[in-house]
């Protein structure tokens, strides 16, 4: 009778283990992946591209690279070098203009216009005469472009390029992608011996009782042996016992605490919320695919605590000639008509207490866009990748060594910390960068 | 040898009263009303339920906030303008005036719209320096009861159909008044000239509230203007030049230059004060002698009779060794001497013209006169007369409010309700006493949607530009005129002609550089008129100040207040709650008596009295007045509006209808008679709120003979007994001294050039969003201001009087000092200090030091034990009572934080604080913050200078200097090495909590004759 009874409450037991040892495995792989050990480098920013292309020379590798980053930086989003995007294909432009021609077309081209130049004029109609921006580019950094372009010239057909760029993107992410192959192959191993172990257990189970059996068609056996044979393990002795039932208590009680402070702590938490926007822009396909400069849209996120959400007016520097059939377009097109600005949802949002800067992130500390976004350019609908807590913040506060190269603020503090702490990093948070005023005022 | 005067905040001080002696030794007041509003009958029970409740409350709460995520949305520009970054504030050059005061401003704006005016350094008027007033302008932009539309009868009206009506009416009308204030824009004039062309019959009539028509008249309609860093003894005869006459913030600058002293320089001028009411500039006088309104003829006949002689004797020259010692010093000072005076008598100002004359004082400038009185008090009554016999067939009223503002106004308000004039037209920004009384109301713009020029001294200029799209369908009040005239150009294009006649060289260049300064040089305005020759001579004038009449009871002397002013501005609550720079009273004005007075009366403060004049009451609490002339009384103009605004309808009581006009000016003072009501009305005084503990006195001085002896002896420095004998407090610590690597952040406040006027204290309200609490909180001792200006009274007894005078008699005199006591001023905000005592108690670790010097405050951390507070000498901290932007209770004084409309003005960057969390000055630390990102980015140190804290860049003195004390060649560094063991000094500085504010002692100009006098 024990036994029976006793059935449901092994059912129990088992139960409770299997939920912890899952609730184990979900938080293990939760700090396996945790975002914010991931990549944190201070790497150089796409701003600060521009300033390595002074004084280069065609032909010079340095121009070259120099140039790729004025590039992608300034051109990119109107401009390929095989293959007509906004604006016209930029391969053989050498051959087709001098560069007395091409600087100070690209400097004000409608001045050039307005100026009569023949060859201006007929560029200007071709293209549906619209007008290429002025850039505020220095001769030598518009010579690094060129140099760039004539470079690229003819390497890879329109096909190829795409691959190109989804090459690169890969390569970003070849890192990341391999630990977490790693993750999933020992993911498949435990699996295979949890089903091996459930196999030997069934199998043995079966032989006992296959031996049971055997043993009880057998007329030899006297009462001693019989009693052994039937021998059954007294359960209720377990679960009378109080050692037993104080250690399952406590264990239960803990489980249930840490479960609500786990809870608890997670109340107002959006790390992965990923709302459906009112137009179905795709950071996968500008940023990704198509490889426009995070800053070409967000404009003052090298210069403003907040990085702007883009103003149509900076979708229609491309969209009055691209896909201006798509209906998601169209819905840009019908906000500048009524005169309605379009509400986005606000993915990543701060509590107000707390104050948080953009550009000191990027421009002076030299942060990509990544470290906090995740990875943007696959995106295709945002989600918040970072928690956004403060341990958040501060851990990476902490571990992160600040960005002191060439910046005159710092030359004096990194003395001081290195004749002090020698081999120490100087982190953000040994300048101070884990006080309270630093965010909340 | 260091003075050692008696130091007292308040009466109440003075006297030791029971309740004086309670609270100042509880933190806190006892009495917590903070349940008023719901009804006290079950305080007893309730709040353990209710903690039940919002216990279960949270947690449901916090159950449905786990489930759901409330959608915030982004919403970017449509077509973002190209100079609008978020998060990046743009600054625009404008100018306030307000009719009565000039000051060149910097807008500070936030995507888009206006959050904090700063002053425009490049101004060489105002220079840098921004009022008080001009600080809080900015949230009158945001206030809800402008009227947002155009009206008729009240009622909303199309503006077209206005536009007819009132042409219509304005053709048949015959005689026309345009009534304003003083206008200094010399394209607004030419528009009234133009509408006067096209409607003859049209006159122009100014008048001001705090009228210097009898300074006009005795200069032969110019008012001179003033330089007073040019005149080495200054007698001011009930000039208010510091905090209300003419033009306070650039008087201020001048006068505090030729105080500032260092041991390099020691010397600074003489500052002689005769008046009745204690005032700003009274307070910072090195001579002060209380007289009454009848004696100040009297008075100034006497410096007369010295300087220029001639004069017939002189009732007063007896009474007083101060006057005689003042016109002696005159004379020795020549035209290095100069004499102002407030009086509206055309008599008593010919007289001083005539003293100036005769110094040849070259403080005092004719050939570019000020432009920023032009009123006349004897055409506006005129015009009321006429308006009141039905003379006249419309009148618009031009920002101008004179039912309110002016004595006669009850008899305007019953001529415009009887229909004595047919055309009634208001363009004043609300529906205030006089505009509710006119039928069609075409509301001006603010200023900060305005274009317009200023030329508030000749051969200076200066443009307003708008830097936000109009709140409301209001429209600017020379469009207005303008299209009433059917001249079809607007105003922005209107001024722009005018001034390519004033701009030389590329107008559009030049143009694009005033709008981008501010300011100009250049003269718009027609040539001056020759100097017509002064309305009474001198010998009339004498003969008049013999026969003015010298009433034999109590004198009144009507006085405006440094924040509230005319009470034009009544509905801010920024300058309602801005506590007196004397009496330290908000919300309302009362009586100010001697304390002699009040004693014998038996009057305790707060005692409602009947003030009667000419028949004419008004009923006002009294406030004990150190220093009030004895026999008079003062009331402050300005206040008991009733048509402002729900913040300033009702405050106090309007005292300007008891004025009547003597020498066809407006008399600010008045026989008077009082009578005790029985009722009392508490007074919400700051005064003695925040009492710093009982030790030795934490503000110093010392008199300029004593600082050119030796500038080392001028400070008391304290110390401590050591076995190895005496040593400075910081030699003996128990706690580590932090090491401040990259800054170390300080500030340095002198107080020979703090004036006390409370510019600061509003301006650091504007940048920190500090909430107004209104009267009863401040009652309750509760108010949130940053930063306070602490005022004390000193006896006049000094130490070598118990030589000269004898121990006795010194004492005796010390015992009664409130006669004429000498007043000093100590701004007070957080110490910063680097063993701070508030740091160490804190359970949850809510207020740290940085390592940039900073005692950091995190609101967000703060649970509310109040520990910090009691623990800070220096009472500086301020706690949330209640949740002041929700809270029903503080929806009319600070309704700006509760609509979408009023919070607009608040800083972006500083958090609102919630409930039950402390507060206090954080040093700025944004714009500490910010400075440091942008030169960060510009990958060098921050320049000195670059980052200031709020009150650093509003004081017109300069008396606040803030910086990084880190840095060997930041001023603040070279001003402490500089006054190290001379004037510098910290208070309390023998808790050795180490501050990071220092402060210098103040220097006084007196001598012990002065005293004996």
């Amino acid at each position: 009778m024990d036994s029976i009874r006793l059935r449901p409450l092994t059912r129990l037991f088992l139960a409770l283990f299997l939920f912890f040892v899952s609730v184990g495995s979900s938080f293990a792989q939760g700090t396996a992946a945790d975002p914010s050990k991931a990549g944190v480098a201070p790497g150089a920013t796409a701003a600060a591209a521009p300033a390595a292309a002074a004084g280069a020379t065609t032909g010079d590798p340095a121009a070259i690279a120099a140039g790729d980053a004025l590039f992608k930086g300034n051109c990119a989003q109107c401009h390929a070098v095989n293959e007509v995007v906004v604006g016209p294909a930029l391969a053989g432009i050498t051959k087709r203009r001098p560069m007395s021609w091409i600087i100070p077309w690209i400097k004000n081209s409608s001045k050039l216009v307005a100026s009569g130049d023949e060859y201006a004029v007929k560029i200007y109609n071709q293209y549906q005469k619209q007008q290429m921006p002025s850039f505020q580019l220095s001769d030598a950094e518009i010579t690094s472009i060129i140099a760039y372009t004539t470079s690229q010239e003819g390497v890879g057909a329109p096909a190829a390029k795409v691959d190109g760029g989804a090459a690169t993107a890969d390569g970003g992410g070849a890192v990341a992608g391999e630990e977490a192959d790693g993750g999933k192959s020992m993911n498949i191993l435990l699996i295979v011996l949890v089903v091996v172990l459930i196999v030997l257990v069934v199998t043995l189970v079966i032989i006992a009782n296959i031996m049971k059996d055997v043993l009880r068609g057998r007329k030899d056996l006297d009462g001693r042996d019989r009693e052994v044979m039937e021998q059954r393990f007294d359960f209720s002795k377990i679960y009378k016992s109080t050692a037993v039932r104080a250690i399952v208590g406590v264990v239960f009680v803990l489980a249930v605490l840490y479960e609500s402070v786990q809870g608890a702590m997670g109340v107002g938490l959006q790390q992965g919320y990923q709302p459906t926007q009112p137009i179905a822009f795709s950071h996968k396909l500008h940023a990704g695919e198509n490889q426009i400069n995070c800053a070409y849209c967000h404009t003052s996120v090298y210069k403003s605590k907040s990085a702007n959400i883009p103003s149509p007016n900076i979708c229609m520097n491309c969209h009055s000639q691209i896909k201006t059939e798509s209906p998601e377009i169209k819905k840009i097109y019908r906000a500048i008509e009524r005169k309605q600005p379009i509400q986005w949802v606000r993915i990543h949002n701060l509590p107000d207490l707390a104050y948080f800067n953009h550009s000191q992130h990027t421009q002076v500390g030299g942060i990509e866009c990544q470290t906090c976004h995740g990875p943007i350019q696959n995106m295709e609908v945002v989600y918040q990748y970072s928690p956004l807590t403060m341990g958040w913040c501060i851990n990476c506060h902490r571990e992160t060594p600040l960005n002191t190269k060439g910046n005159g603020y710092y030359d004096n503090l990194v003395k001081l910390h290195d004749t002090e702490n020698g081999a120490v990093p100087f982190t953000v948070s040994s300048n101070g960068g884990t006080e309270c005023s630093k965010c909340h005022y | 040898m260091q003075e050692s005067p008696k130091y007292w905040k308040g009466i109440e001080e003075l006297e030791n009263s029971p309740e004086f002696v309670k609270n100042a030794l509880t933190e806190f007041a006892d009495f917590l009303p903070v349940k008023e509003t719901h009804g006290t009958s079950d305080a007893t029970v309730a709040p353990r339920r209710d903690f039940l409740k919002l216990m279960g409350f949270g947690l449901a709460a916090a159950t449905l906030a786990s489930c759901e995520t409330p959608i915030k949305k982004a919403i970017p520009y449509l077509n973002k303008p190209e100079e609008v970054d978020p998060g990046i504030a743009n600054f625009y050059a404008s100018t306030f005036f307000n009719g009565q005061d000039y000051n060149s401003v910097l807008v500070k704006t936030r995507e888009g719209r206006p959050i904090k005016l700063e002053g425009n350094p490049e101004s060489p008027i105002t220079r840098g320096g921004l009022s008080a007033r001009a600080q809080a302008a900015v949230l009158s932009l945001y206030d809800g009861a402008r009227l947002q539309h155009f009206a008729k009868k009240g009622a909303k009206v199309d503006k077209d159909q206005l536009d007819q009506e009132v042409r219509n009416a304005l053709a048949g009308a015959g005689r026309i008044a345009i009534v304003s204030h003083t206008i200094i824009s010399p394209s607004t004039k030419k528009v009234v000239a133009e509408f006067a062309g096209r409607f003859a019959g049209t006159e122009h009539v100014m008048y001001d509230v705090n009228s210097a028509s009898g300074l006009l008249r005795a200069n032969g309609g110019v008012l001179p203007a003033y330089d007073f860093s040019k005149a080495d003894t200054i007698v001011s005869f009930d000039a208010d030049f510091l905090g209300t006459w003419l033009s306070p913030v650039e008087f201020a600058r001048q006068y505090v230059a030729n105080r500032k002293v260092s041991s390099e320089k020691r010397s600074m001028s003489r500052h002689y004060q005769f008046e009745t009411n204690m005032s700003l500039t009274g307070s910072n006088a090195d001579v002060r002698e209380p007289l009454k309104p009848s004696e100040l003829g009297e008075a100034v006949l006497a410096v007369y009779n010295v300087v220029v002689g001639g004069g017939n004797a002189s009732a007063y020259a007896d009474k007083s060794k101060k006057v005689a010692a003042a016109a002696a010093a005159l004379q020795k000072a020549g035209s290095r001497g100069l004499v102002v005076s407030g009086s509206n008598d055309p008599a008593v100002q010919a007289l001083v013209t005539a003293i100036n004359q005769r110094l040849g004082s070259a403080a005092v400038d004719v050939a570019n006169p000020s432009l920023i009185r032009q009123g006349d008090d004897a055409k506006m009554s005129n015009l009321l007369k006429a308006i009141s016999a039905g003379q006249v067939g419309a009148v618009i009223f031009y920002n101008a409010n004179p039912v309110f503002d002016h004595p006669m106004g009850a008899e305007l308000a019953t001529a415009l309700k009887t229909g004595k004039v047919r055309t009634t037209i208001s363009l004043n920004d609300r529906l205030d006493e006089t505009g509710e009384l006119c039928t069609y109301a075409a509301p001006d713009h603010h200023f900060l949607e305005s274009w317009n020029d200023y030329e508030p001294k000749r051969g200076y200029l200066s443009l307003a530009q708008p830097v936000i799209t109009p709140l409301f369908a209001t429209r600017q009040a020379q469009d207005s005129l303008l299209t009433w005239a059917g001249n079809p150009t607007t105003y922005y294009n209107y001024l722009r002609a005018q001034w390519k006649g004033v701009l030389g060289g590329d107008f559009n260049k030049a143009w694009d550089k005033a709008v981008h300064d501010g300011v100009a040089m250049g003269s718009a305005a027609p040539a001056a008129p020759a100097q017509a020759a002064p309305a009474l001579d001198v010998n009339a004038a004498i003969a008049a100040i013999k026969s003015s009449p010298k009433p034999s009871g109590l004198e009144l002397a009507v006085y405006e207040k440094v924040g509230i002013g005319s009470g034009a501005d009544a509905n801010n609550p920024w300058l309602q709650e801005l506590p007196d720079p004397i009496t330290k009273a908000t919300w309302g004005n009362y009586v100010t008596v001697p304390r002699a007075y009040a004693v014998a009366q038996k009057w305790e403060q707060g005692d409602v009295v009947k003030v009667t004049v000419n028949g004419k009451s008004v009923e006002l609490p009294v406030l004990i007045q150190p220093g009030q002339a004895a026999g008079t009384i003062g009331i402050a103009l300005g206040y008991g509006r009733m048509k402002a605004g729900k913040v300033g309808n009702g405050l106090g009581a309007n005292v300007l209808p008891l004025l009547a006009m003597r020498n066809d000016a407006i008399s600010y003072t008045a026989a008077a008679a009082l009578a005790a009501t029985g009722t009392k009305e508490p007074i919400a005084q700051t005064q003695t709120h925040h009492t710093i503990m009982d030790r030795k006195p934490v503000v110093q001085e010392a008199t300029l003979a004593q600082y050119i002896k030796d500038p080392k002896e001028v400070t008391e420095y304290v110390t401590i007994s050591t076995p190895d004998g005496p040593q400075k407090p910081s030699k003996v610590s128990l706690w580590q001294d932090y090491e401040y690597k990259n800054h170390h952040w300080g500030m340095a406040i002198d107080l020979n050039s703090c004036i006390g006027c409370g510019s600061c204290v509003v301006g650091c309200q504007a940048e920190n969003n500090v909430a107004v609490v209104g009267k009863q909180e401040v009652i309750n001792r509760r108010e949130m201001h940053w930063m306070r200006i602490d005022r004390y009274y000193s006896s006049d007894a000094h130490k070598s009087d118990f030589e000269t005078k004898g121990k006795l008699s010194t004492y005796a005199a010390m015992e009664d000092p409130s006669e004429n006591p000498s007043v000093i001023f100590q701004p007070m905000m957080c110490q910063h200090c680097n063993h701070a005592p508030c740091e160490t108690v804190c359970p949850v670790l809510a207020t740290t030091h940085s390592s940039e010097g900073l005692n950091q405050m995190t609101y967000n951390r703060c649970v509310g034990t109040r520990y910090c507070a009691n623990n800070c000498p220096y009472k500086v901290r301020r706690f949330n009572w209640f949740s002041y932007y929700t809270n029903e209770k503080f929806e009319t004084v600070n309704g700006h934080m509760f609509t979408d409309l009023g919070r607009m003005v608040l800083n972006p960057d500083v958090t609102v604080r919630a409930r039950g969390v402390m507060e206090k000055c954080s040093l700025c630390v944004q714009r500490i913050q910010l400075g440091k990102l942008e030169a960060k980015k510009q990958k060098r140190r921050p320049k000195d200078g670059e980052i200031v804290s709020a009150c650093a860049q509003s004081c017109p003195t300069q008396a606040i200097v803030f910086g990084d004390m880190r840095d060997p060649e930041s001023r603040i560094s070279q001003l402490l090495r500089r006054e190290d063991g001379e004037r510098a000094f910290h208070v309390l500085d023998e808790i050795n909590v180490q501050p990071n504010i220092t402060y210098l002692t103040k220097i006084r100009n007196t001598d012990k004759s002065d005293f004996n006098a």
